[in-house]
């Protein structure tokens, strides 16, 4: 008889009160060990911190704390599969997954749709998932590869006046889905601008580019690209170095622009340049944050020591991102604890104005955007740095510069509408 | 001669030397299998370690700091010294010897008389162990190694055969530090040879090899001669890693090599150290020059797909590989 009175107060209790507000899950499918390790610690140190400094700082976003599960994929695909699957239950559901992983995107993208759930590849994946009336689910703001591409030719057409006929450009690729990204479009631009494309494919892991390098050394192209990830961004520097290769004609993507790709070379890699899709350095408010409010609480994901590098301040950046998207998605649904639905309408509507990047402690260190069913890929914009071996650091030397979107858009529209047609969808915005 | 002849020059010369770095990770593997008939496949993660461990030494890093700052809640990072290489080599060999040590006391010694894939499998998960301690010890950041070997094309080379070939042609690329991996190479394989023949230990070794009861019968320690060969492989993989770490720096990615090793090793055989050595300079070449002359044809990236074929075909004819022992079973 007491066992019922009991029993019946706590369902009462239960009724009464109503759900307890569950945390807001955003799974990080990281990656710190195996042969891409030292690009995937800082960067998942840098998605973790930002979330633990909104919950130390703010207790979390409107007032929901936030969880943020880890799951290892070593940078492989199936395994990558496997922690999506193991994760996307997590509490009341997760509410968006990035991969930093073209290969997983690849293969996640049919599972988010079908899910439900709202992926975001930052500068990576599958390009024409711009298109938000074919992929509802899935987000690439604020730059992607094609942006990428266009972006590093206006900048090598503005250091040669303004035309490129008659000159050669060479792209050295990881032989991957990601490395592949950029062909289509810099095929495009080579036939429209003139200029000469050769490409050269490396192998994963990169570890041996000889031949690649003595390709280059005999053809002399006037400018190298490189979209490469890991291990490949540090031979293929250091090989251009050795070739006597000129480093400022050397421009990588924004995956090939860590320190990490350029210290191992040591003054053989001062000049190289790379894309980025945000300012650099650690002179952002923000960053003191982090440090009172989760690195000197000893709540750090790694030792603390990565803060200011410029994969941290990806994964940090890529955090804010959908911080703020999880707030937008909170003050449409009118409630705290949003789904995963109401998360994909809070990113469809995101607004990054500079008045809020100054809120944030982050003014000027990416673009201000707005996010729409028919572009969930943002601006398309990029910076260009350089790296300094001396002083050991990165800086700007561009202001924003930005894609050749007329030509990316139409590059878009084939691809989603084959995409489309492969897959029985039929694009629409609501 | 046109410019083509001398590029072709030029390719052959960097596969040869591209051949020895391939070669130095196979040493390995023929070393230990020769004296155990273990398939050590912890060999590329051997390289790894060794490296992470001479570069750890040189910086003065505090060993597992990542996971004693965690628990104790303290911030050690460093002993605040830099050791010069050469110290920092020994120190890491004798790292290496107590490695060696540590696997035939607990491992092997346990698995004497299993069959080959029971100890093959065991090396498989001596090369997860390796390399999650390796982690935990020395951190997953790429590190610099600067153990003061030349780098960079050899501008006197490059200068003086730029003649050659008409306004088209350059003059030879030959990278500095393959010059030096291939004399280290060089000197390597002499001093192997030499042990083996003529010194104690190196006829025990060859006796274990030839038949490890026959050499027990005759007192010899079959512990001692274990630790020695895994010793001498984690030599072999110290300087793998070196000349390997060098071109990239010290990273997780550097186990990797041991997948460049594997076709040089169906070619040369698993018992051979010339052949370990031949078998790299014909795959480094074979590669190369396909790469070169094919590869543009059909989209390049031929190399790591090329260097399987090019050993398949060799096995087609001699299964045992070029100096491979031929295995001759009467019924």
């Amino acid at each position: 008889m007491k066992m019922k009175k009991i029993a019946a107060l706590a369902l009462t209790s239960a009724l009464v009160a109503g759900p307890a507000m569950a945390d807001l899950v955003f799974p990080s499918l990281s990656y710190r060990t195996g042969p891409y390790a030292a690009n995937g610690i800082p960067f998942a140190d840098g998605y973790m911190d930002y979330f633990t400094m909104l919950n130390e700082r703010d207790g979390g976003i409107g007032g929901v704390r936030i969880d943020v599960p880890e799951c290892e994929t070593g940078y492989n695909t199936e395994k990558g599969v496997e922690c999506y699957e193991s994760t996307k239950d997590i509490g009341a559901g997760a509410l968006i997954y990035q991969p930093l992983s073209t290969g997983i995107t690849y293969q996640l993208i049919p599972k988010v749709s079908a899910d439900g759930i709202p992926l975001h590849t930052m500068g990576y994946g599958r390009t024409s998932a711009m298109d938000g009336a074919t992929f509802p689910w899935v987000f690439n703001y604020p730059a992607n590869y094609w942006d990428g591409a266009s972006i590093a030719i206006n900048h090598i057409t503005d250091l040669e006046g303004g035309s490129l006929e008659g000159k050669s450009i060479a792209l050295v690729y990881h032989n991957s889905a990601y490395g592949k990204e950029p062909i289509r479009t810099l095929q495009d631009l080579s036939a429209q601008m003139g200029f000469k494309l050769t490409e050269i494919p490396v192998d994963h892991p990169g570890q041996e580019q000889k031949s690649q390098w003595l390709q280059i050394r005999r053809e002399r192209p006037d400018y190298v690209l490189m979209w490469g990830w890991g291990v490949m961004n540090q031979v293929a520097i250091q090989e251009a170095s050795n070739i006597n290769f000129p480093m400022d004609h050397f421009i990588g993507v924004w995956w090939s622009g860590s320190e990490n790709d350029v210290v191992p070379a040591g003054a053989g890699a001062d000049g190289y340049k790379a894309l980025n899709m945000h300012a650099i350095g650690t002179d952002f408010p923000v960053y003191a944050d982090i440090q009172a409010h989760v690195v000197d609480k000893g709540l750090a994901a790694g030792a603390g020591d990565q803060i200011g590098s410029v994969l941290y301040s990806r994964g940090m950046y890529a955090a804010m991102l959908a911080a703020e998207a999880a707030r937008t998605a909170q003050e449409i649904a009118g409630h705290g604890d949003i789904t995963a639905a109401e998360m994909r309408a809070g990113m469809e509507a995101l607004s990054i104005t500079d008045a809020r990047m100054e809120e944030l402690g982050m003014a000027g260190f990416g673009p201000a955007f707005d996010v729409s069913c028919q572009n969930h890929g943002g601006p398309g914009l990029a910076y260009i740095q350089q790296w300094d071996a001396d002083t050991q650091t990165w800086s700007l030397v561009t202001d924003l510069i930005a894609s050749d979107r007329e030509l990316i858009g139409k590059l878009v529209e084939e691809d989603a509408a084959a995409y489309a047609a492969e897959n029985n969808i039929t694009p629409a915005c609501n | 001669m046109g410019a083509d002849f001398y590029y072709t020059i030029e390719v052959i010369l960097n596969g040869l030397m591209a051949g020895v770095l391939y070669a130095l990770v196979a040493l390995g593997f023929v070393l230990i299998f020769k004296a155990s008939g273990i398939f050590n496949y912890a060999q590329g993660v051997m390289a790894l370690f060794a490296a992470l461990t001479l570069v750890g030494i040189m910086e003065g890093q505090v060993p597992f700091s990542h996971l004693i700052n965690a628990v104790f809640g303290t911030q050690i990072h460093d002993f605040g010294w830099h050791i010069p290489a050469l110290l920092a080599i020994i120190l890491t060999m004798v790292v290496m010897v107590g490695f060696a040590w540590l696997v035939q006391k607990y491992i092997f010694r346990h698995l004497v008389g299993q069959e080959p894939i029971i100890l093959f499998m065991a090396t498989i998960g001596l090369a997860y162990f390796l390399e999650g301690v390796g982690d935990l010890m020395w951190g997953s950041d790429i590190k610099t190694l600067d153990v003061g070997l030349p780098q960079g094309a050899s501008l006197w080379i490059e200068e003086n055969t730029a003649f050659l070939g008409g306004d088209d042609f350059y003059g030879f690329f030959i990278d500095q530090l393959d010059v030096v991996a291939a004399i280290v190479a060089a000197i390597l394989v002499a001093v192997l040879v030499i042990f083996s023949q003529y010194t104690k230990q190196g006829r025990a070794m060859r006796a274990v090899a030839d038949d490890h009861q026959a050499a027990l019968s005759v007192g010899i320690s079959l512990n001692f001669i274990w630790v020695l060969v895994w010793s001498l492989a984690g030599f072999v993989a110290l300087v793998a890693g070196i000349m390997w770490g060098a071109k990239s720096g010290v990273q997780f990615s550097l186990s990797l090599i041991a997948l460049k090793a594997l076709p040089v090793l169906m070619l040369g055989g698993f018992t051979s150290i010339p052949g370990a050595i031949v078998g790299g300079l014909i795959i480094g070449v074979g590669e190369k020059l396909f790469e070169y002359s094919v590869g543009p044809m059909i989209g390049g990236a031929t190399e790591n797909w090329f260097a399987y074929v090019l050993a398949l075909l060799f096995l087609v004819f001699r299964p045992q590989g070029l100096f491979g022992e031929k295995i001759i079973e009467r019924v």
